[in-house]
């Protein structure tokens, strides 16, 4: 066990599977950093610093800078991937898959239906989300929400360090692409993370703490709110089952319908916006498949159907927080 | 030169206000009181108030992530920027766009951009609204301007942009604002092998210009002639200005990819004030003590935005959830 940041994890990770298979190719929009300047290759290392190093020690050939071309970044993965390779694509804020979108949609996630599973496209694509930096509309959005509904991809959300390095190992070597998506406000938080071939296997969600009395399911930087929100209502007698999705899909459905069968309580976490989205979703889900243990309607807990506001305290109100949370487990627990 | 002293003093005092805007910002940030990324322009002003000199409201531009001195040229208040850059509700877009995304369509300002690349196609967009409208009382067309940087050159939709507007003949203006960086990397290493952006503009069939964005004087000359060509109805141009940022790609940027000494000596040569100082001083148009007055004028005004935009109201929940659908 080795304590590291989750940015840490992330570039531990990838060096690592990149010592180990020479088919794994880095490319991205300065993930080099430096690139035909003064200061030279490596002056910066990708703007997350989650490339740091790697050109140093793979060469140009497996760590490639790109010009402002996320379309062309994405169709290049593809390519790679079709043609033997393992890319990890860095989208610098996931806000920019718009740019990429046709790559990503129609062609990286459709190639093994459509080709009737004759060919496999291994493309990891990471990507920096979420809101709390006050960056606005255009750089803070929750974009798992269009990923996960796009059939042939599979989409990640890890929220510690150690489930990035399981998690972005178990992607690399996926033969799937599969979009890698890193909260912004989460790469600086710390953790253990186990030593070597560390794998965490898709579509298992995490119990990050167990009870009887309401199911909360969350993701990414959200987890952090609802686990302050169990650690107190636990001071009250009130057990909270928080459940860390980690990959939305596959979706462990297993584990949230378990868990209500338990509590007949659940809350659904979401930073993205409510429509159409994963609460929504994972409501109905629960709605469908277990209904008769429910004690009250599922809550979901998601910003309100706007685009994501500047000052900070608008993009305060707007996000889901520890409140809003407590506040809607209360809710239930009230319910009749 | 066939400026009036009036022009002269207005160019420069429009120059001054986007460098002492900056500056300003570049100090307030230390303090961490504004939220969000803020990319600054100085350096660039030559370009913004070269271009925006000749424009009238009817004219529209298309901004970027780097877009303030844009804002400012084309004639945004500069308290009401202040106030959205500060996040209150006063602020120009009532402090949900912040520095990024800044707007004002009442002075054809169309609004800068967090997207890299996505201003092109818009720009064509607002030019073909104007070849609709038709040509002013004098004959003339009314433009519409996309200011891109040399990094989004590389996008795909900027390619698009080109084409489609030789293609309809838009009355659409592509500057290029080339300061050598997109972001941390270098104009060599990421435009082909040419190095040359406006012949890239060129290839899509459009006539191209060149000219040194630290010289107020290239600037506007190069737009006087570009903008006589296309408002006469010949179809889009494209221009790259060789310009210079003073400050990190972001506020925060640790710019390791400078060479030593990068920075000071851009201020020194490069310096479109001090250039612009030089050259109306040396031809005896203006004098110091005009410009000294200009500049005392300009820190005053900056100061009142400074503190209008720290006294200005705040937010509050309820404003999430407005301006978010049109009301019928
Ligand atoms: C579609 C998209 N890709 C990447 C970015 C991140 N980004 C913001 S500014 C920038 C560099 C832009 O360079 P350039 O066009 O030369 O403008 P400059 O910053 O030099 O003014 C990048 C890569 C973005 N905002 N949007």
């Amino acid at each position: 066990m080795a304590k590291m940041m989750y940015r840490e994890a992330v570039v531990s990770t990838i060096a690592a599977e990149m010592e180990r298979d020479p088919s794994v190719v880095v490319l991205g929009e300065d993930v080099v950093g430096g690139m035909g300047t003064a200061g030279g290759p490596e002056a910066i290392g990708g703007i997350w610093s989650t490339s740091t190093g790697l050109f140093g020690k793979f060469g140009k050939d497996r760590v490639i800078d790109t010009p402002i071309s996320e379309s062309a970044i994405m169709g290049a993965a593809a390519g790679l991937a079709l043609a033997g390779k393992r890319p990890i694509a860095e989208l610098m804020f996931a806000d920019f898959i718009g740019v990429s979108l046709d790559q990503i949609w129609n062609q990286i996630g459709k190639f093994r239906y459509m080709f009737g599973g004759k060919s496999k496209c291994p493309a990891v694509i990471r990507m920096a989300y979420g809101a709390g930096f006050n960056a606005a509309a255009q750089h803070s959005q929750s974009v798992h929400q269009i990923l996960t509904g796009m059939p042939g991809l599979k989409v990640v959300m890890p929220s510690t360090p150690a489930d990035v390095a399981g998690l972005l190992r178990q992607a690399i070597r996926d033969d799937d692409p599969v979009i890698f998506l890193e909260h912004k406000a989460l790469y600086a938080t710390s953790g253990e993370v186990p030593d070597g071939e560390h794998l965490v296997p898709f579509g298992h969600a995490r119990i990050a703490r167990a009870g009887e009395d309401v199911t909360i399911v969350a993701t990414g930087m959200l987890l952090g709110f609802c686990e302050a929100v169990a650690d107190k209502l636990a001071g009250e007698g009130i057990g909270c089952d928080v459940i860390d999705l980690r990959t939305t899909s596959p979706l462990d459905e297993e584990a949230i319908l378990d868990s209500v069968e338990v509590t007949g309580r659940l809350v659904v976490v979401d930073e993205a916006p409510p429509r159409c989205g994963l609460a929504t979703d994972i409501c109905s889900l629960v709605a469908n498949k277990a209904f008769a243990s429910l004690k009250a309607p599922p809550q979901p807990v998601t910003p309100p159907h706007t685009p994501i506001p500047f000052a900070r305290e608008m993009e305060s109100a707007y996000l889901p927080s520890a409140d809003k949370i407590e506040a809607a487990v209360r809710k239930l627990l009230d319910w009749r | 030169m066939q400026l009036s002293r009036e022009a002269l003093l207005q160019a420069y005092r429009q120059m001054k206000v986007i460098r002492e805007f900056e500056e300003r910002l570049h100090s307030e940030i230390q303090t961490g009181e504004i939220a969000g990324f803020t990319h600054l322009y100085a350096g660039q002003e030559a370009v913004a108030v070269g271009v925006c000199e000749h424009l009238t409201p009817a004219d529209k531009i298309i901004s970027t992530h780097r877009g303030h001195g844009h804002c400012l040229a084309k004639g945004c208040d500069v308290n009401d920027m202040m106030k959205e850059i500060w996040g209150s509700r006063e602020g120009l877009c009532r402090g949900k766009g912040g520095s990024m995304h800044i707007a004002d369509t009442n002075v054809g300002m169309l609004g800068a951009n967090g997207i890299v690349g996505a201003g092109a196609p818009i720009a064509v967009g607002a030019a073909l609204s104007n070849k609709l409208d038709g040509p002013d009382e004098n004959g003339k067309l009314r433009v519409a301007i996309a200011f891109s940087g040399d990094g989004a050159c590389n996008q795909g939709t900027t390619f698009e942009a080109m084409n489609l507007a030789v293609v309809t003949q838009a009355p659409c203006i592509f500057v290029f604002e080339n300061n050598h960086y997109s972001e941390h990397t270098g104009v060599d290493y990421a435009v082909g092998t040419s190095k040359d952006i406006a012949s890239r503009a060129e290839a899509f069939g459009m006539k191209v210009w060149r000219a040194d964005g630290t010289d107020f004087f290239a600037v506007y000359e190069t737009m006087r002639e570009l903008l006589d060509y296309v408002r006469a109805g010949n179809g889009p141009a494209a221009v790259e200005f060789d310009t210079e940022r003073f400050y990190g790609h972001f506020e925060g940027d640790p710019q390791r990819y400078r060479g030593p000494g990068e920075l000071d000596r851009i201020r020194e040569t490069r310096d479109c004030l001090k250039a612009f100082r030089a050259s109306v001083t040396g031809a005896r148009l203006l004098t110091d003590a005009d410009l000294d007055a200009l500049d005392a004028e300009v820190m005053d005004a900056i100061e009142g935005a400074v503190e209008t935009a720290r006294a200005a109201p705040r937010p509050t929940a309820e404003d999430v959830l407005t301006d978010v659908y049109v009301n019928y």
